[in-house]
């Protein structure tokens, strides 16, 4: 017989088989055309819309609502895709109760918005079944720019630029493109290879070539110097390679991971019964990346998954929609609770958190504590920017920009990696795009 | 729970709501069907002379308009009238109003303009025991280029003469269906009257085209990649049936001859409006081929309820109510002013208002940077389209009481003055 979930320690194959094909289906089905007809025929069509200022790519809400209630969803899809190219990756990760969705005026009156989300995605997918790309490149400039990070920031930017004619290499550390859209985010948001068909689908622009398992700054990859000699121009956006640490002691007990391995392990998985998790698993911060990596861990077969947040539920990160959608899942939240020691031999078996309260001096632990029996820890408590290079003003951990996404001369930056960024897709999307046309101004002008 | 039994021109019915001649009334196996739903009566659909019936398409009969939600507002048919034989339709009938005999079974005919085919079919519609006739001048498609239906309701004097034949060889009431393809809608009910009708009824159906195959490039129901012009029904054509009725009530010369309303009733609501424009009772049919049935038993419930709310006993306390209240445009009070008002808690902030009023009309909606609207009395004149195009019903009317200034004229709201009062107006009397 082989494990089950009641098995202690990190081990694979907790389920029955097929159970991990349902458990990691695509969580929010697609709409079919007489639900998206449906649910488009909600659209007030709004003047100056709501939803659309509340969409850092500003699309066109309900421009392209009526597009798809006319029967016209590839040309609702190009007003998307015209303002987020993205469009079809943010229409699956957006926290759209937090943005369009939650800014929709049917809340005000029914507390039920238009389904945005899933009409955007509705139309865009329409569009990319054909795998046709909407937008054709203009004449070649002979002009050549630098990416660093194939993220949404990146890809965002090297489009648009590729598009105005430009030459465009993409640098990535990974294996493959996509970033967080590839290695970030929960298995079941974007399933059956939805990160790389789209970057497939991105690059038929033409005029885009991506470098691999190349590093800023390591040795024998290249540094900006490098990249300002080869390129008119360059843009950062790296996002954030690291992770913060616990800093306390027994941190380097087996078991205990950065969150974001655990998620891009997953999502590189060709088999998810052969992928090892624990029994008791307990997630250490209040994100998206802290409910992704809890709610797998659930979906995986741990038998225990809890979120432990240092402070209250209303303050986490992950909107109310997260937590709910963990808890759902069988996710324990633990709010007002820190860690304060890690106990175990050789490897994690327990952890020990304190409570916390507001004090005078900020959160401050109290006397009472608890323990957590643990087999694997995942930490989710923030990333960090990588080293940077000289020339580039960092600060508060972020590179800084100016209004225009400057970073030095001739470097632009978007997306996480910038004190900007909002640790959102559709953010870094928006950032990437208008770096994007600065950068053709700079370059058409130069 | 008011009384609801209706006598129409003589005819009694438990409700005032019958299924118009049409698809609905084809056969026996429906108007079972409907009688054991709860209509008052039926006009059994028309049927045509002694001999080979008509034939019908054998492809789509019905082409549809659709509103929000894919909900049918407008249907359009190119069905003729009865396609079985006469005598298997007459059995029916006998047998049916034997079996429901409190229930009105009115037959609507249309057989040539001459006066033989009249003379001949009568007295076998008068021995199945129907309650009354209807003449069909109305259908505007396939029977009238065969002179007969629109054909005949068009020319005011044929109605008058075989309304006559009507009169002279049967004893039965005589319900005449006037077509909407007209343009003066009181000069087919005069000659009807004239021809010593006991009613009229209307609307039958509008010319219509509703929709083009754009990829045939064929009108909508399409027969083998043509199309032909039907007739427009459903809830999109209630207001041209309901000015049509009220301008036949409010003539003087058929002033208080009986209207059978017909023409997109599809809620108790609808028949109400009907019913106080002065009809005495209504005939449903899209709502029935739309919905079932089954759609009476609001209808009844909901004209009930209504009865109750006014304290009215019966439906002719409501028959006509309303027709005083309808006049000529010249006759409205131009010294009465309103203006729009937003109540801002109901308010969802849509903007729709603001959209229209600022593109399409008098920039008379003021709007703040944290989306709130507001009514510029000194700009708005009271058009109502923000009333109209508001989803929330958050936007009202309010009536500015005498001694009020009109901000935007900046006159002191008076008593009455109409268009035949005033100075503009070259031919104007002076008021008293």
């Amino acid at each position: 017989m082989s494990d089950s979930q009641l098995t202690q320690g990190i081990v694979p194959g907790r389920l029955d088989p097929e159970r991990y094909c349902t458990n990691f289906a695509d969580h929010t089905p697609p709409l079919g055309a007489q639900e998206a007809r449906i649910a488009a025929d909600r659209c007030y069509f709004c003047h100056d819309a709501p939803c659309m200022e509340a969409c850092p790519t500003s699309i066109d809400v309900p421009l392209f609502i009526r597009q798809i209630s006319t029967g016209t969803p590839e040309a609702a899809a190009k007003t998307i895709f015209a303002q987020n190219i993205l469009g079809g990756m943010c229409a699956r990760v957006c926290p759209t109760e937090t943005l369009c969705e939650g800014a929709c005026v049917r809340m005000e009156s029914e507390g039920e918005p238009v389904e945005i989300g899933a009409l955007q995605r509705f139309a865009t997918d329409t569009l990319m079944a054909r795998q046709s790309h909407p937008f054709t490149r203009a004449a070649k400039t002979g002009k050549s720019v630098a990416v660093v990070g194939a993220g949404p920031a990146g890809l965002a930017c090297a489009h648009g630029l590729a598009m105005r004619g430009h030459d465009v290499t993409i640098f990535d550390a990974r294996p493959k493109p996509g970033g967080l859209n590839e290695y970030g985010i929960a298995s079941y948001k974007a399933p059956g290879g939805f990160a790389q068909a789209e970057v497939d689908w991105l690059m038929q622009i033409g005029g885009i070539s991506v470098v691999a398992n190349w590093e800023l700054g390591r040795k024998g990859d290249g540094d900006l110097g490098d990249l300002l000699a080869d390129h008119e121009a360059v843009f950062l956006g790296m996002g954030l390679s690291g992770v913060n640490a616990l800093r306390m002691e027994g941190e380097d007990k087996d078991g205990i991971v950065p969150a974001t391995e655990f998620i891009a392990e997953l999502r590189q998985a060709d088999d998810l019964a052969k992928l090892p998790i624990g029994r008791d698993v307990v997630v250490i911060g209040g994100g998206m990346t802290a409910v992704d990596a809890a709610v797998q861990s659930k979906l995986l077969g741990a038998l225990n998954v809890t979120l432990v947040y240092r402070r209250s539920r209303a303050q986490m990160p992950a909107s109310l929609h997260e937590q709910e959608h963990a808890l759902t899942h069988g996710v324990r939240i633990i709010e007002n609770a820190a860690p304060v020691a890690i106990h175990g031999n050789g490897a994690v078996r327990e952890i020990e958190f304190a409570y916390t309260q507001e004090g005078a001096s900020g959160l401050e632990r109290t006397d009472v504590t608890f323990r957590l029996p643990a087999d694997q820890v995942f930490k989710a408590i923030g990333q960090t920017l990588g080293d940077m290079p000289e020339k580039i003003e960092v600060k508060g951990g972020k590179i800084v920009v100016d209004g225009a996404g400057r970073a030095a001369p001739r470097v632009w930056a978007g997306g996480d990696c910038t004190h900007a960024g909002e640790d959102l897709t559709v953010t870094a999307v928006a950032q990437g795009r208008d770096a994007a046309v600065e950068i053709h101004q700079f370059l058409m002008e130069g | 729970m008011a009384d609801l039994r209706s006598e129409f021109i003589g005819i009694k019915s438990p409700n005032p709501f019958w299924l118009a001649s049409a698809p609905p009334t084809d056969k026996e196996y429906n108007v079972r069907r409907a009688f054991e739903a709860g209509w008052g009566g039926v006009v059994w659909k028309t049927l045509g002379a002694e001999g080979p019936p008509v034939v019908n398409v054998n492809g789509p009969r019905y082409g549809a308009i659709y509103g929000a939600d894919r909900r049918l507002l407008g249907l359009n048919n190119i069905e003729l009238i009865t396609d079985r034989p006469l005598e298997v339709n007459l059995r029916e009938m006998t047998m049916v109003k034997r079996d429901y005999p409190d229930r009105a079974l009115i037959a609507s005919i249309m057989v040539p303009c001459e006066e033989e085919a009249w003379k001949a079919i009568l007295p076998r519609v008068e021995e199945t025991g129907a309650d009354g006739i209807e003449l069909n001048f109305g259908c505007p498609h396939g029977m009238a280029e065969r002179g007969m239906g629109s054909a005949v309701g068009q020319v005011p004097e044929y109605i008058e003469m075989v309304t006559r034949w009507c009169k002279q060889y049967s004893n039965m009431p005589v319900i005449v269906k006037l077509t909407p393809n007209i343009t003066d809608i009181r000069k087919p009910a005069r000659a009807a009257k004239a021809g010593g009708a006991d009613a009229v009824s209307l609307i039958n159906t509008i010319n219509s085209i509703t929709s083009v195959d754009l990829d045939d490039f064929a009108p909508e129901p399409t027969i083998d990649g043509k199309g032909t012009h039907g007739g427009y029904c459903g809830p999109a054509v209630k207001p041209i049936a309901l000015n049509m009725v009220a301008e036949i009530a409010r003539d003087p010369e058929t002033a208080g001859l009986p209207i059978s309303g017909i023409g997109g009733v599809t809620t108790w609501r609808d028949a109400a409006e009907f019913l106080a424009l002065g009809a005495g009772n209504v005939q449903v049919c899209t709502a029935a081929m739309t919905y079932g049935f089954k759609v009476v038993q609001e209808m009844i419930s909901g004209l009930s309820d209504y009865m109750d709310r006014k304290g009215f006993v019966s439906t002719s306390e409501l028959v006509g109510r309303a027709v005083p209240n309808v006049t000529d445009w010249q006759y409205l009070n131009l010294g009465y002013v309103t203006k729009a008002e937003i109540k801002q808690d109901d308010c969802i902030k849509c903007g729709r208002c603001y959209a229209v009023c600022e593109d399409t009309s008098h920039q008379a909606i003021d709007m703040s940077a944290d989306r709130v609207f507001t009514v510029k009395d000194e700009e708005c004149v009271a058009c109502n389209l923000c009333v109209d195009v508001c989803p929330v019903e958050c936007i009202t009317m309010r009536k500015l009481e005498p001694g009020e200034t009109d901000l935007r004229t900046g006159e002191t709201v008076g008593g009455y003055n109409n268009w035949t009062q005033h100075p503009n107006n070259p031919s104007a009397t002076a008021a008293e």
